[in-house]
């Protein structure tokens, strides 16, 4: 991966960046928070990885329960607020710090101006190393057809859309297929997802479908939330799809299993 | 209408196994919502209207007060009369005794999501009246004796034979002996039937689509023209419709006219569009002898005052649950009630109560469709899970839901804690899931393995890993 080229400012020292690992890579899959570590230091970061971090306080606050949302948003704030930037590979986690912290604690005068300054410094992990940074991938190969699922919050929330696909044109081997209804949610949802199951598994039915139509080999995304939805309707349907974090594929380091599959197949 | 007593959990379920549903539903991707996208990539203007659109609204809100008492006083102004109604109750009462004071028997219906939210038809047919919608799908959910199950078409859960055997049960009648499932016969079997009501018709009731204040008129779109036939032909016209309708000026219903009828159907402009202002002049040719107008609340001006007022802009185009991946997997009866779909979900816990439609503001992947296509920029999303809010603060949402929360979010703040006992569940999963890389069945998570494996932990936790790699390095 090539230098970024400097920003104004920024050219004497590197970025100090701190990465939101969230709590789905943390307990299903380290190897993509290891992918973003190694992307992030390719481009010249100093990256540290805060190890008070939990999670960013998304299922309280789509659940009702705002206040418990801004007690986990503060220590979020508190644990975060030393360093250039955050960033974390998933649009939902990251659109609650950039956008819906600032929201939350807007009538906290000893938060709000800390909420917005954190916003400010956050970014998902693609939109961060393409927007800010302005890498290009180099010497990396994955040999497949690739669908690309849009995560919504990512998609509309941080209008995240041509940014990976951008990373992932530099990617030798790799031919990207576009989905039908591609911005149709995959039926995830946090706790949707086990609170109307027999919604959601329709939704994810759908969008499999669509996967299949594409002609893909490999599904990839950018939220491991829904990556783990769709990898496990795959399965369950007895489908060979292969499914990675698209920081894994970016990383070179989509040579294990995928998301479901056995060690060693 | 009452809110139907089944949860919204059955009432999906069903919905889900219904072949005849899941066709007529998934006709609405390839067809409106493909009709819309195109017609808004024809219109660069677009997303300026819309804001444009969402700032004629804000503005009418913050001046609702005014706006409303100057359009009562230029109805009154043009000989009508306008009936303030606080709830759905009194709105109906409103309308019956219009109805019995001057004799009627017969009354037409053009659309009005206003009258199903009231449940007019059921009052006045309990007073005895002959009640018809004219609007062919409204006229055709009557006949099934139905709800409406989309807001701007009825009868999208219906197939076309499903229809040719409902007109042959019910129109035989009228003469028409044989089963004809032609779309084109069948619609002309409506329009003969409905002829002779509306010359019949002693009372007819449209809704509004706009309210213009400085004019005192009321504005209806339809592409069938059923509307312009009720209004003008009965002896008295009532207009039906919620306190937030109103708009200042005619101006600003062209641009609002323009927003929903591209966001409802994909069209540049609705066949019809009847403006109609007051009863018949001295001269005039046509037009009825009374007009009134019963503005109902029902729960609106609570709305106004709190963090729901964006709800109020809406315009009752569509577009959100035609776009919204749950109302079309479902389908708009199994949210219960009149409104369905994303508007619904915000709309039935605000008017019918949250015991009627508890579940409803959950039952969102919150993905944002909505909003983006809604032609005024309502934030779907948040009112949703600002309801989900006031439901976690009112104690509505208990058992399971809620100490899963508590005890989770005890946990997130409590770091190493968290750390130690996510590190040995993980450790356990891990263990269990690595020959097969996924789990078929999981005792605690059924939700999620009725339909889907749940791909296994790879080893550790990232913050296990992580330690360790320093350690090493
Ligand atoms: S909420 Fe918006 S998109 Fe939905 S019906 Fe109302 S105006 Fe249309």
């Amino acid at each position: 991966m090539s230098q970024p080229e400097p920003t104004s400012g920024s050219s004497t020292s590197p970025p100090r960046v701190a990465l939101f690992v969230t709590c789905l890579v943390d307990l299903f899959r380290p190897s993509v928070g290891f992918a973003a570590i190694k992307l992030l230091e390719d481009a010249g970061c100093i990256v540290e990885v805060p190890s008070q971090q939990v999670c960013c306080g998304q299922p309280a606050y789509n659940s009702g329960d705002t206040e418990a949302a801004r007690r986990i948003a503060k220590q979020v704030i508190e644990t975060f607020c030393e360093f250039d930037y955050v960033v974390g590979p998933s649009g939902s986690c990251m659109s609650m710090l950039r956008k819906d912290y600032p929201e939350m604690l807007k009538d906290d005068p000893a938060w709000s101006a800390r909420a917005d300054s954190l916003s400010q410094r956050s970014y998902e992990l693609m939109s961060f190393l393409s927007d800010v940074l302005h890498v290009r991938v180099e010497g990396i190969s994955y040999a497949g057809t690739v669908a690309y699922h849009d995560s919504c919050s990512g998609l509309r929330t941080l209008g995240i859309k041509a940014q990976p696909r951008q990373l992932l044109s530099d990617v030798a081997g790799l031919e990207l297929r576009e989905l039908q209804d591609a911005e149709t949610c995959c039926g995830f949802g946090g706790t949707f997802c086990v609170k109307y199951p027999d919604i959601s598994v329709k939704m994810v039915s759908d969008k499999v479908g669509n996967i299949d139509m594409s002609g893909a080999d490999t599904v990839i995304g950018g939220d491991l939330g829904c990556l783990l939805n769709i990898a496990g309707r795959l399965k369950r349907l007895g489908k060979t799809t292969r499914v990675f974090h698209a920081a894994e594929v970016l990383a070179g380091m989509a040579k294990g299993p995928g998301i479901g599959e056995a060690e060693k197949t | 209408m009452s809110a139907q007593p089944q949860g919204f959990q059955q009432r999906a379920a069903q919905a889900l196994s219904d072949e005849n549903l899941q066709r007529s539903i998934g006709s609405l991707k390839g067809g409106f919502v493909a009709a819309r996208a195109r017609a808004v990539s024809a219109l660069p203007e677009f997303e300026a209207m819309r804001e444009a659109g969402r700032a004629i609204k804000d503005h009418t809100l913050d001046n609702l007060d005014y706006y409303l008492t100057r359009y009562e006083a230029e109805v009154v102004r043009r000989g009508g009369h306008v009936h303030w109604a606080s709830d759905a109750q009194d709105a109906c009462r409103i309308i019956r005794d219009i109805c019995a004071r001057v004799g009627a028997k017969t009354v037409t219906k053009g659309k009005s999501m206003v009258s199903e939210e009231i449940g007019l038809n059921d009052a006045l047919e309990a007073d005895g009246l002959e009640v018809i919608e004219t609007d062919a799908g409204e006229y055709i959910v009557q006949l099934a004796k139905e709800a409406p199950s989309h807001i701007v078409m009825p009868t999208i859960h219906k197939t076309t034979s499903q229809i040719a055997s409902l007109f042959h049960e019910h129109h035989r009648q009228y003469g028409f002996e044989h089963h004809v499932e032609d779309p084109a016969e069948l619609i002309g079997q409506v329009r003969s039937v409905l002829r002779g009501k509306f010359f019949a018709a002693d009372v007819g009731i449209t809704g509004a689509n706009f309210l213009v204040a400085e004019t005192g008129s009321n504005v209806i779109v339809t592409n069938e023209g059923n509307g312009d036939l009720t209004s003008t032909l009965a002896r008295v016209h009532i207009v039906t419709a919620g306190i937030e309708k109103v708009v200042p000026t005619l101006n600003d219903t062209s641009v609002l006219l323009r927003l929903l009828a591209r966001s409802a159907l994909g069209m540049d402009v609705t066949s019809y569009v009847t403006y109609s202002t007051g009863p018949r002049r001295e001269g005039d040719l046509d037009g009825p002898e009374e007009y009134h107008v019963v503005l109902v609340d029902n729960g609106r001006t609570k709305m106004l005052e709190g963090a729901y007022r964006p709800m109020l802009r809406c315009i009752r185009c569509g577009a959100c649950m035609n776009h919204c991946p749950v109302y079309l997997s479902v389908g708009g009866h199994a949210y219960g009630w009149v409104y369905p779909g994303p508007m619904g979900a915000v709309l039935t816990p605000m008017i019918a109560g949250h015991e009627k439609a508890q579940e409803l503001p959950h039952a969102c992947t919150l993905n944002g469709r909505c909003q983006q296509v809604c032609p005024v920029k309502i934030p779907l999303p948040d009112m949703l899970r600002h309801l989900r809010h006031d439901q976690w603060e009112e104690g509505f949402i208990r058992g399971k839901a809620r100490w899963g929360i508590d005890a989770w979010a005890w946990l997130a703040t409590r770091p190493k804690l968290y750390h130690a006992v996510t590190r040995t569940l993980v450790g356990i999963g891990a263990l269990l899931g690595r020959s097969s890389g996924r789990f078929r069945r999981l005792p605690l998570a059924s939700g999620w393995t009725t339909g889907r494996d749940m791909p296994a932990p790879q080893g550790t936790t990232f913050h296990a890993a992580w330690a360790k790699s320093k350690k090493q390095g």
